[in-house]
């Protein structure tokens, strides 16, 4: 039976990216699905994703994975080339670890920062930058998290790397700056110049005019979210 | 070298502590347990843990890995032997993942709203983790436990919440074995395994601990 692989995304989400990311990182041919995913999400991916309703959603003959982080490791363990996450169970759970920490606690901060307002904005990008700082000690002098190459921790930080600039843009909020995180930005240029990365990125103007168009709907989107 | 396995943990409240009892107890890790008082922490947890300064942290051979579910991967990782906590099939690891990770976004949450909050925010709180229960019961089916025919990286992932369901019935006045039978007998099958019996803290003590949280909160 031929393999058959769907990937149910939104064009300018960072976390359906992650997974476009790593199925290219393994050469792994896949069908792409692009969700209405603020107004009218489709009845597949509702059957697919009956608990959460999000994506991205991978369907691998048929079988569905859904959670950003639970299908990176599933496209690791599924397709052996080019590892994403270390061989040595240490370096393995420090990566599992970042990963986490990227999403449980930089990833709402940024958010937070950038939709709230008055002086609750100042607390919260005060509180961003505290984990931004955190995460770039986390880099040690090193091109990637991953080390020589781009590994789990990295494509999970993609958020940081390559819409956190158009998002504070067009907020207005200056968040993460050169010389506040120069090893994170640099991180980000390597990251975003990187073959496989850069084809697989939306345009960075794509996601400025989106975020510009779109900052009502997000604000509402998250403030019913919390 | 002799292998140095040290457990940072809180005996009594912490539910993530506890999920790492049970996976050392499961592969015979032999293990020196640190009682950590979490109002006075010590200087090891801090140098062990500290961007999040909190148990558990497991120290092998003066490495620390933090958060229970890293630390689970890793002790099934680094004891391979004994008792699988991660079944060997890709996709079937990605479910274990998937459910551990539900639990860990609902639980928490809803578990400090039924035993803190009043009224209707109480009871939305409540019906969410009743329908949260079921659909856990409708995972499990008639599987002895999440992991099949043994426990499993889902199963340590859930049983610790049971100690707390006391305090929860009790602060919310319901009872989730009426509505969810299939799941309390779960947790009881899960009860009769000693590595799980002897890592629960007693219901009757995680309900007391609360009352004292909530009194010191000054929350009714």
């Amino acid at each position: 039976m031929g393999e058959e692989l769907k990937l149910f995304g939104v064009w300018g989400s960072p976390f359906s990216r992650r997974i476009e990311i790593a199925l290219k990182i393994k050469g792994v041919e896949y069908e792409y699905l692009e969700e209405d995913i603020f107004h009218n999400k489709s009845a597949l991916l509702l059957k697919y994703n009956p608990v959460h309703k999000k994506i991205p959603v991978l369907v691998h003959n048929g079988k569905p994975i859904a959670e950003s982080q639970v299908i990176l490791e599933y496209i690791d363990e599924t397709w052996n080339d080019n590892p994403i996450l270390p061989r040595d169970p240490y370096k393995r759970a420090m990566a599992r670890f970042w990963a986490k920490f990227i999403d449980e606690k930089c990833v709402p901060a940024i958010w937070k920062s950038f939709m709230s307002g008055g002086p609750e904005r100042e607390k919260a990008n005060e509180e961003a930058c505290e984990l931004l700082s955190t995460l770039e000690g986390e880099l040690k002098g090193k091109k990637f998290f991953g080390g020589e190459t781009v590994g789990f921790v990295d494509i999970v930080a993609s958020f940081i790397g390559h819409w956190v600039g158009p998002f504070q843009e067009a907020v207005g909020v200056d968040l993460l700056t050169e010389d506040k995180f120069p090893m994170l930005c640099k991180w980000a240029e390597e990251f975003k110049n990187c073959p496989v990365i850069k084809e697989n990125l939306p345009p960075r103007d794509k996601i400025l005019a989106f975020f510009k168009a779109q900052l009502e709907m997000l604000t509402s989107f998250y403030k019913n979210r919390v | 070298m002799a292998e140095e396995v040290i457990l940072l943990d809180d005996f009594w409240s912490s539910m993530f502590g506890m999920r790492c009892r049970i996976a050392l107890a499961e592969k015979g890790v032999k293990y020196e347990y640190k009682e950590e008082d979490l109002r006075k922490k010590s200087d090891l947890l801090l140098q062990m843990n500290p961007i999040h300064k909190k148990i558990p942290v497991l120290v092998h051979n003066g490495r620390p890995v933090c958060e229970s579910l890293v630390i689970l991967q890793y002790i099934d990782e680094t004891w391979p032997g004994k008792c699988s906590l991660l079944p060997s099939d890709p996709y079937q690891r990605a479910q274990a993942r998937f459910w551990a990770d539900y639990v860990d976004k609902k639980f928490s949450d809803l578990g400090r709203k039924i035993c803190t909050a009043k009224g209707e925010e109480q009871e939305v709180a409540k019906k969410e983790l009743i329908d949260s229960l079921k659909l856990l019961e409708g995972e499990l089916g008639d599987k002895p436990f999440f992991g099949g025919e043994m426990l499993g990286f889902v199963d340590l992932a859930i049983v610790p919440f049971y100690t707390y369901f006391l305090a929860y019935e009790t602060c919310g006045n319901f009872s989730i074995e009426v509505e969810c039978p299939n799941f309390i007998a779960w947790t009881k099958r899960c009860l009769e395994i000693e590595s799980v019996s002897k890592s629960l803290a007693d219901p009757q003590k995680v309900y007391g601990f609360v009352l004292h949280l909530k009194k010191v909160n000054g929350i009714e």
